[in-house]
């Protein structure tokens, strides 16, 4: 089968193998830890599901405004901003 | 899995691929990283578009629920009347979103339409092709038209699985009409009025066709929402690169906002 048609480029098989790879992760996580309920600084009881989605587009609202707001062409800063955010959001959140 | 995979997944990961490439051809593709979000996140015409969507959303929003709640209450509670007044209040919900259009289009026409005719007899200048303000009233009307009944039949269903106890309870208690609605019927109707600002708002955020046949996004770009603009870049000028950009950060802003809606729908339900 010919995959040529999807125009793949390294940088996004790359993005999405490290979503997948998080997305394995967790459910291993859930296996082994089951999530449960708590509150942190977010408003609401949010699970573990929860905190990785909420950074992730926490992630992808980073990212948009940094690419609105600078000409810089690479995305190191916003990445970083997003792992450190996102780190925050799993474990206080 | 497999449907989910075919149906969603690859064709995002498809538009993924294509928003960070400048594309000309089978095999004629080059990686250009973010441009194309850049560009469409500063594009002016994005913008409007965006303002433009938000607006609808607002005013369609503050009518629909209103009058939604305010037909639900004058229905008849039951019987042969009730089961006609919904049959009817029901059907503008069962006709395809393109005939919508077509009607108004006919509809709001300054010289043949029967509203265009009557507003401009009665001395307003009404005239959606040419003026904005006629265009966005055509529009809002039409919305309003089209989807107020499922606001309203929601509404009703929440107003019928209230139990007659209360009412005898509001009656034992002098309570007068108003206080009625305040502290029983709008209380009671809290969850079906959320799935129905849910509903309402993720449906005209997304709007396509029925303003694109009437106004087609005009007069000018007066009525060219989201979806229009998104299309234009897709179909119209064929920019597969800055529409799949433009695309997903939509997408991003219908995903953070259904969570939004979705959260609150969880609480309002769990108390």
């Amino acid at each position: 089968m010919d995959f040529q048609w999807m125009a793949w480029t390294t940088p996004t098989a790359v993005f999405f193998l490290v979503i997948a790879a998080i997305l394995v992760a967790m459910t291993l996580a859930e296996i082994r830890f089951p999530t449960a309920e708590r509150r942190g600084f977010l408003p609401m009881p949010t699970t573990r599901g929860d905190r990785l989605f909420l950074s992730l587009m926490l992630a992808a609202f980073i990212h948009l405004g940094f690419v609105a707001l600078s000409d810089a062409q690479s995305l190191a800063v916003p990445l970083g901003i997003s792992i450190f955010a996102g780190a925050l959001m799993m474990r206080f959140g | 899995m497999a449907l989910v995979a075919f149906s969603a997944v690859i064709p995002l990961m498809t538009v993924v691929n294509y928003s960070v490439q400048d594309i000309f051809g089978p095999g004629q593709r080059y990686f250009i990283g973010v441009d194309w979000f850049r560009e469409a996140l500063r594009d002016p015409e994005v913008h409007g578009a965006f303002l433009r969507q938000l607006a609808f959303s607002g005013i369609v929003l503050a009518i629909e629920i209103p009058l939604g709640v305010a037909v639900a209450l004058l229905l008849p509670k039951a019987g042969w009347k009730s089961s006609l007044a919904i049959v009817i209040l029901a059907l503008p919900l069962l006709i395809p979103f393109n005939v919508v259009g077509t009607i108004w289009q006919v509809y709001a026409r300054p010289e043949i339409g029967f509203l265009g005719r009557v507003l401009n007899d009665i001395g307003i200048d009404f005239n959606y092709t040419g003026d904005a303000v006629s265009a966005w009233a055509t529009i809002v009307l039409m919305d309003v038209w089209h989807w107020t009944p499922l606001v309203a039949l929601l509404a009703f269903a929440g107003l019928r699985s209230i139990p007659d106890a209360y009412y005898q309870a509001a009656r034992i208690d002098g309570a007068g009409r108003l206080a009625v609605f305040r502290f029983i019927e709008l209380p009671k109707m809290k969850s079906v009025l959320t799935i129905a600002v849910l509903l309402r708002f993720m449906d005209s955020f997304m709007i396509y066709t029925e303003p694109f046949v009437v106004t087609g996004g005009g007069p000018g770009s007066a009525t060219t929402f989201l979806s229009i603009r998104l299309v234009n870049m897709a179909v119209g000028q064929f920019d597969l690169g800055p529409a799949a950009a433009f695309s997903l950060m939509y997408f991003l802003v219908i995903l953070l906002i259904s969570y939004v809606f979705y959260t609150i729908l969880q609480r309002a339900s769990a108390s």
